[in-house]
């Protein structure tokens, strides 16, 4: 059944097809993607100057994110998993939260009012079943709003995936399953994860549409999305979106990719970048430029740098706090357990 | 007050809370048009609709999963899975996102859910079927545990389990369905984390929970005949844990007995040990002594399951040979 991934940006930037947004909405997603990318090297860089707990980095799957993040609206949710930065950060959770999440602190886990981000999930897996139940709730609540869940090729090899596209289908939430199959997870490749010959394949079983979408094209990814989400808000059901993209650095920052996969192949796709080829079309259509480019990598840089001083201006969490959050009011025991500690930990 | 059977109270309890409450929503297998496999969920989907009394695909990540997005959200959720063993299937649900969302949100997001189950043996289930799996839940940080005796404590601690922010894992005695008891008229709601002394007494104290309560008041009586007098507490909730009233009453008898279903090894039996070891050490007169179902899987023949799950008569043995 599978047919060629959607594509509307071909990776020298022509354009095949309408444009599905106009010119500023494309530079704005373009900044977008480029903050993301100065960010993911930023995480990285401060990860190994001992800054940063365990990062994994997203290069390469910039566009995947910012189009499916790009399609929902205020009132949607997002629901994704560590490696999804860019898109969580496009949603409006903020980046010092993000980087202060990965210091170690909870209180990176706070989204601010009004936007509809959860946390990012570090499980692989229970994430996309809670979007089911979230959108689920938005229709028991009368509204409209749609759950966009996002998690990787590995992760559809859980039986969460199985539960949640089963769930969602037969109850026709409103939720959108996007995965970006980036090739590994870890170290196992695609072909080793699955024998279907895409992931969007599986969601024939469910009763479900299933497509595959360039992930590396964030004009096609972006209007995959809308179209998945439009039809979820209409009442129409669930979609399952295979986005092809690839993982150009290490699973995280402990992982060594050298050690299982062929240098060459990497190079490949940093061929087919995906912030290239939007630039390039940009340029084509006279919407972007040299100095457009300088300005807005300088603009990246200043905001990751304001963001890194705001997550590490927080004050470090004091031991008790261990026990604050564990209930919305700490039983008597953790009262106790707290007391001791306090007593004789220090 | 009326007369209802603990099976009935389950529904009576979700019922009162659903009326209060019309944002409350229930997910299970089975529970909407045949009313639970327990017949626990009777006349629900009749009053509330298919909304908020919704059946599932066997699916028990999902059920939990669902009820904990919704519940995200802000909408309260009962979950029902059907057979406590098949927590097993959920477990990541239940002890990784559950328990940790507030912790990993620094407070910001609560899960206002309470997983129901029937937990417990005497059915003949089998070893798959009939565990009471209660110290599986109580050992993870971010759960509370209760585990009701009688019809009233099904509504009181029902309500103030729904009503708590927190994920509740609520365990319902497959064993005491038929059991009738008086329950209040008005509307009823207990408070979690506390013990309730179901029959003074001076001698020693006997702790027992579900099943193990009507037991062990039987045994008492026993004993009582004996010329032994037993103090018997119902311990009702796991976590948080009433020590206060475990620990005055063995401040009283200077001897400790629990009883419990769940196999021996880290039952909560032993928890409660070690807390009194630990703070009430110089009040005891004699060793703590666990009556418990051996560490094994529950046998599905009669004559074995009965062997295995602590039963009155050994009860009143272990309690007067330890004391005589």
């Amino acid at each position: 059944m599978s047919a060629e991934p959607q594509q509307l940006l071909a990776p020298d930037g022509t354009l095949h097809g309408d444009l599905p947004l106009p010119l500023g909405e494309i530079s704005r997603l373009y900044r977008a993607m480029v903050v993301a990318r100065v960010f993911d090297g930023k995480c990285s860089a401060m990860q190994r100057q001992g800054r940063l707990a365990t990062y994994a980095p997203y290069e390469g799957q910039e566009a995947a994110q910012i189009g499916a993040a790009s399609a929902l609206e205020a009132s949607d949710w997002l629901v994704a998993s560590y490696r999804d930065a860019a898109a969580m950060a496009l949603r409006g959770y903020p980046w010092s939260n993000l980087i202060l999440g990965r210091t170690g602190d909870e209180r990176g886990g706070h989204a601010p009012e009004g936007v509809r981000v959860l946390p990012p999930s570090i499980t692989v897996g229970g994430h996309m079943i809670h979007a089911v139940g979230i959108a689920w709730a938005e229709r028991l609540k009368g509204t409209d709003a749609v759950a966009l869940t996002m998690f990787g090729d590995g992760a559809t090899s859980e039986g969460d995936f199985h539960e949640a596209m089963n769930f969602a289908a037969v109850f026709a939430t409103p939720t959108v399953f996007f995965c970006q199959n980036n090739g590994w997870a870890i170290s196992l490749p695609t072909s080793r994860q699955t024998a279907a010959e895409t992931i969007a394949d599986k969601a024939v079983g469910y009763g479900m549409t299933g497509l595959v979408v360039d992930g590396n094209d964030v004009l096609a990814v972006h209007e995959a999305v809308r179209r998945a989400v439009s039809t979820a808000r209409a009442g129409e059901g669930p979609t399952l979106i295979e986005a092809l993209t690839y993982r150009i650095g290490p699973h995280t920052t402990t992982d060594d990719p050298g050690r299982y996969r062929d240098p060459a192949e990497v190079e490949s796709w940093r061929e087919r970048d995906p912030l290239r080829r939007v630039r390039r079309f940009l340029e084509t259509q006279g919407a972007w430029d040299e100095d457009a480019q300088a300005a807005a990598e300088h603009d990246a840089g200043l905001e990751a740098e304001a963001a890194v001083a705001a997550a590490e201006m927080v004050a470090a969490l004091d031991g008790d706090e261990i026990f604050s959050a564990m209930y919305a009011v700490p039983t008597i025991h953790l009262e106790e357990q707290r007391a001791r500690l306090r007593r004789d930990g220090r | 007050m009326a007369e209802l059977s603990y099976r009935d109270a389950v529904a009576a309890g979700i019922a009162q809370e659903m009326r209060r409450d019309p944002r409350l929503v229930m997910l299970g297998e089975d529970i909407a048009g045949a009313g639970g496999v327990f017949k626990t969920t009777v006349g629900l989907l009749d009053e509330f609709g298919a909304d908020r009394v919704r059946d599932t695909p066997i699916s028990e990540q999902a059920i939990l999963g669902a009820a904990m997005g919704a519940a995200m959200t802000g909408i309260p959720v009962i979950a029902e899975i059907m057979f406590s063993d098949f927590l097993a299937v959920c477990f990541d649900l239940l002890a990784n996102e559950m328990a940790k969302a507030s912790y990993m949100t620094a407070g910001q997001v609560t899960v206002p859910v309470v997983v129901r189950t029937a937990n417990g043996g005497g059915s003949r289930f089998g070893a798959q079927h009939s565990q009471s799996v209660e110290n599986w839940t109580m050992m993870i940080p971010g759960l509370k545990v209760v585990a009701p005796s009688t019809p009233a404590d099904v509504i009181g601690l029902m309500a103030a389990a729904i009503r708590d922010p927190d994920p509740v894992v609520f365990f319902e005695h497959k064993s005491l369905f038929a059991v009738k008891g008086e329950v209040p008229d008005a509307e009823h709601v207990d408070r979690l984390g506390t013990a309730v002394v179901r029959r003074p007494g001076t001698d020693c104290t006997i702790a027992a929970l579900a099943l193990m309560v009507p037991r062990a008041l039987e045994a008492a009586e026993r004993l009582a005949a004996d010329g032994i007098d037993a103090e018997v507490i119902d311990v009702r909730s796991l976590v948080p844990l009433d020590t206060s009233t475990i620990l005055g009453s063995v401040a009283k008898t200077g001897r400790l007995f629990t009883v419990e279903e769940n196999p021996r090894l880290c039952g909560w039996g032993a928890e409660v040990a070690s807390i009194v070891a630990d703070e009430a050490f110089w009040d005891l007169d004699g060793p703590v002594v666990r009556i418990t179902t051996p560490h094994v899987p529950l046998p599905a023949a009669e004559a074995l399951e009965d062997l295995a799950i602590p039963s009155v008569d050994r009860i009143a043995a272990t309690v007067a040979g330890s004391l005589g």
